[in-house]
């Protein structure tokens, strides 16, 4: 089912002919707006006049989390703050917080591509949606609202959490729609399940999951113990938030919102832009967005481009599953982690050394953290409780940094294998 | 009057503690005295050994956690009443126990306990004063 059969569908030469008509204005805008970009291009020899055709996007630089940290709070920004109608960003746990503006237009597009989303997954205006992303800085709640209201559709605007309340409500008002995280959509099956209730009690017919990554073996299950259809979005708050690419109805990779996204793909460590099919790491360029043009954005996430055409008829390019990450970041419960926040954590702590190792797990359908912290000369271990107390106050500093719960362990000294080169800091034992 | 005792890290895994005392035998360091504090993921193993700067030495080598703290180690009568007079004088002196472990010394009819205390030196003192025997690292009782 498509939203705007027009976009949705446009033939190749005229979707490549608008993809370069709009990047040029957004280069152009780029230079001329945000003096990081006028830097950058100068630096390396560029006008926006250089950009004559869709490949030479490839002479351009690419831009990284650290320049929006380098330029925060609104140096990235396109437009002053009275054309700025909204403001999301990042949880900061890893730093100063990235921070993402939309004007009046670049919501109206944000709610056109959501639509597109929702629709995609069979949405339609009698439908009720059950939207248990997180609302707030979090782009995912505001996202799914409103393309949802863009749609027609109802929105039960419950947020994360709180599950035998969405359960509850789930079943009493008939919801039909359920977005959320993938593994908050295993969590919500199960607790159905603890409350006596199955599939045939609810309504539920799609389900829209992103945020974190997951696979064919989790989707089967979800919609084995939801009764739905499990669709897969991605997006990410730099680019728009979701609603970047999502899947049809074959659930055969995501479809790219090609009239406002360039995708590339490429390798990580050369920067070279890598043929269709091959994996690599994501790179997105938006062509309309006002606030907060972005050129060449490196997502961090691995995954391929998917050039034939999909059976449902779009003309859009797709990118297949999220394989990977480039960095050492992990997603557990939805939160973005990065070793680096634990290792921060352990400096400002005396009695220990900053030789560590995250062990991640799934017990039954939630993820666990271990931090696994070796002892050292400094650390006062005559005592049980002095021991205890440390085990404490290390996993409380890591909770308020982190924002999720985790188990913290003293391990012996050199328990933990030193590498030669990168230290393996995360092992990651879930099977997703 | 102090006692010299080994606190080692242990991790709370089987084959831990062996590694410890394997390690001791191969240089012939005898044991005299041994306790193990347990939680879930670790245990505290506190030894009294013949040569303590030996045993550290050798151990850290072997990148074990390894740390020498005072105790108290008093010889009393093996006899009913002998531990409760010793505790009597601590505890008129409000002196808190963090803990102890007991054992059997090399003379007949004495026992030996270990105490780990908070205030140490006011517990020495109370102690001296009310009459108990201290031992050192180098008493006879270990020969």
């Amino acid at each position: 089912m498509y939203w705007n059969e027009k976009c949705e569908c446009m033939p190749r030469e005229e979707l490549k002919a608008l993809q370069l008509e709009r990047l040029k204005q957004t280069v152009e805008r780029a230079f001329h707006n945000v003096p990081h970009y006028r830097k950058v291009m100068q630096e390396n020899g560029l006008e926006p006049h250089d950009l004559k055709s869709l490949d030479d996007l490839q002479k351009f630089p690419f831009t990284r989390k650290q320049d929006l940290r380098d330029n925060y709070p609104y140096g990235m920004f396109a437009v002053s703050l009275s054309e700025v109608v909204r403001i999301h960003s990042s949880s900061g746990t890893t730093g100063k917080p990235t921070v993402v503006g939309y004007t009046r237009n670049d919501i109206n597009t944000w709610s056109e591509l959501m639509a597109r989303a929702l629709a995609s997954a069979g949405v339609k205006k009698e439908d009720v949606i059950q939207n248990a992303y997180g609302y707030g800085l979090f782009t995912g709640g505001l996202g799914v609202h409103y393309g949802a209201e863009r749609i027609g559709a109802s929105i039960i605007p419950i947020s994360g959490g709180n599950t035998k309340r969405q359960v509850m409500i789930m079943k009493d008002y008939g919801s039909t729609i359920l977005t959320c995280t993938p593994s908050y959509a295993l969590y919500i099956a199960e607790v159905i399940k603890e409350m006596g209730l199955g599939p045939e009690d609810l309504q539920l017919r799609a389900g829209i999951f992103g945020a974190e990554p997951w696979s064919e073996n989790m989707r089967k299950e979800i919609q084995e113990k939801l009764g739905l259809m499990a669709i897969d979005i991605y997006g990410l708050s730099e680019i728009i938030g979701p609603g970047v690419a999502v899947e049809c109805k074959y659930q055969n990779g995501l479809h790219v919102m090609e009239d406002h996204f360039i995708v590339e793909v490429i390798n990580p460590d050369t920067g070279e832009v890598l043929p269709p099919g091959e994996l690599g790491e994501l790179v997105f360029t938006s062509s309309t967005k006002e606030a907060l043009p972005i050129i060449r954005y490196r997502t961090g996430d691995i995954s391929r481009i998917i050039a034939e055409k999909c059976e449902c008829g779009r003309t859009s390019v797709r990118i297949g599953r999220i394989e990977g990450r480039t960095d050492d970041m992990i997603i557990i419960r939805g939160v973005n982690v990065f070793p680096s926040q634990i290792e921060h954590v352990l400096l400002n702590i005396e009695e220990v050394e900053p030789h560590y190792q995250l062990i991640v797990d799934r017990e039954g359908l939630l993820d666990r953290l271990e931090v696994q912290v070796e002892v050292s000369e400094k650390t006062a271990f005559d005592e049980v409780k002095k021991l205890e107390s440390l085990t404490n106050k290390i996993r409380n500093e890591i909770e308020s940094v982190l924002g999720i719960s985790c188990k913290v362990k003293l391990v012996e000294p050199k328990k933990i294998a030193r590498s030669e080169g990168k230290a393996q800091r995360v092992i990651d034992k879930r099977k997703i | 009057m102090v006692m010299r005792q080994l606190s080692v890290f242990l991790e709370n895994v089987p084959g831990r503690l062996r590694a410890v005392t394997s390690i001791l035998a191969s240089y012939a360091i005898n044991i005299r005295a041994l306790t193990l504090a347990d939680t879930t993921d670790f245990g505290i193993l506190r030894l009294i050994v013949d040569d303590p700067d030996k045993a550290t030495q050798i151990l850290k080598e072997r990148n074990f956690a390894v740390k020498i703290s005072d105790v108290i180690a008093v010889e009393m009568e093996d006899t009913p009443g002998g531990l409760d007079k010793v505790l009597e004088i601590l505890e008129k002196g409000n002196i808190n126990i963090e803990y102890s472990y007991a054992f059997m010394g090399s003379k007949p009819k004495k026992a030996l306990v270990i105490f780990r205390v908070d205030k140490f030196s006011e517990a020495i003192q109370y102690l001296e004063k009310g009459g108990v025997k201290l031992i050192t690292n180098d008493e006879e009782v270990w020969k």
